[in-house]
């Protein structure tokens, strides 16, 4: 993965990040269901997913007449395999844990 | 609509060899055998044919039968995992490779499928297969695969 670039531009965006939560808990959704309760039009958001698309952080899936969207972990997993698996994971994890439990209360 | 009773995970990534190798990398022993952790794929590729994928210790990780076989195109397997009781329970799923060609690189999408809402098998295999892509487009494009072990985190 020589050029991350196109990846943390299109992350670099709150929205972005959001439509790939939402993806991410639940993944295959149509355009459709991924406009619920976002504050803008529909076209704004089909921007958004073109961009996604191209950095290759989604997957677009036709089924019958709809288009369904699939999160795609690669080009995250491939930042991942540069620079934090060498690390330690269960401790990387004890962290991650320890942050969310301190942070939660 | 979506179809809430499935659990689908899908996987794209792009890797700079012609669909002919890729294909070869797919479904020739040897070739898995580099980049699948030292597992290796078992099958005639046969439409109806039975496929497997065998852990070097000779037990059977994965299984089923090869429904679409179209080289170097899309390639079509039921799946079933054979190694862990809970996963097996689930049944079989289905995963769908196809490859595309693009300008100097070919766009592999692996959709792995099962029709039961929070497959437990499909969230497992959402972790391997990243791994398992991510050594395949390195041994691809360098001849050498990036990682050798198949978890540094997990303790021997």
């Amino acid at each position: 993965m020589k050029d991350m670039n196109p990846v943390f531009k299109v992350l670099a965006d709150r929205t972005r990040r959001h439509l790939l939560d939402r993806l991410h808990t639940r993944n295959g959704q149509t355009l459709g269901e991924l406009c619920e309760g976002m504050e803008m039009t529909r076209q704004a958001v089909t921007q958004h997913l073109a961009l996604l698309e191209q950095a290759n952080l989604i997957a677009v899936q036709r089924q019958g007449r709809e288009k369904l969207h699939y999160f795609n972990p690669v080009p995250i997993h491939a930042i991942y395999e540069r620079w934090i698996r060498k690390f330690e994971q269960p401790r990387l994890n004890a962290l991650h844990d320890l942050k969310n439990r301190l942070e939660r209360k | 609509m979506t179809d809430d009773a499935a659990t689908t995970f899908t996987y794209v990534t792009f890797i700079r060899t012609t669909p002919d190798r890729l294909w070869s990398a797919l479904t020739e022993p040897a070739f898995v055998k580099q980049y699948w952790f030292g597992a290796t794929i078992e099958s005639d590729w046969k439409i109806g044919s039975t496929w497997k994928l065998v852990f070097e210790d000779g037990r059977v990780a994965d299984g089923g039968e090869v429904l679409e076989f179209e080289p170097p195109r899309r390639l079509v397997l039921k799946w079933r995992n054979e190694w862990k009781p809970e996963f097996k329970a689930e049944g079989y799923s289905r995963c769908t490779m196809e490859l595309e060609p693009m300008e100097g690189a070919v766009k592999l999408s692996i959709t792995h499928a099962m029709d039961r809402a929070d497959s437990q098998f499909i969230h497992a295999v959402s972790g391997g297969w990243p791994r398992i892509l991510s050594n395949l487009k390195s041994l691809q494009e360098t001849g050498e695969i990036a990682l050798k072990d198949k978890s540094a985190d997990r303790s021997h």
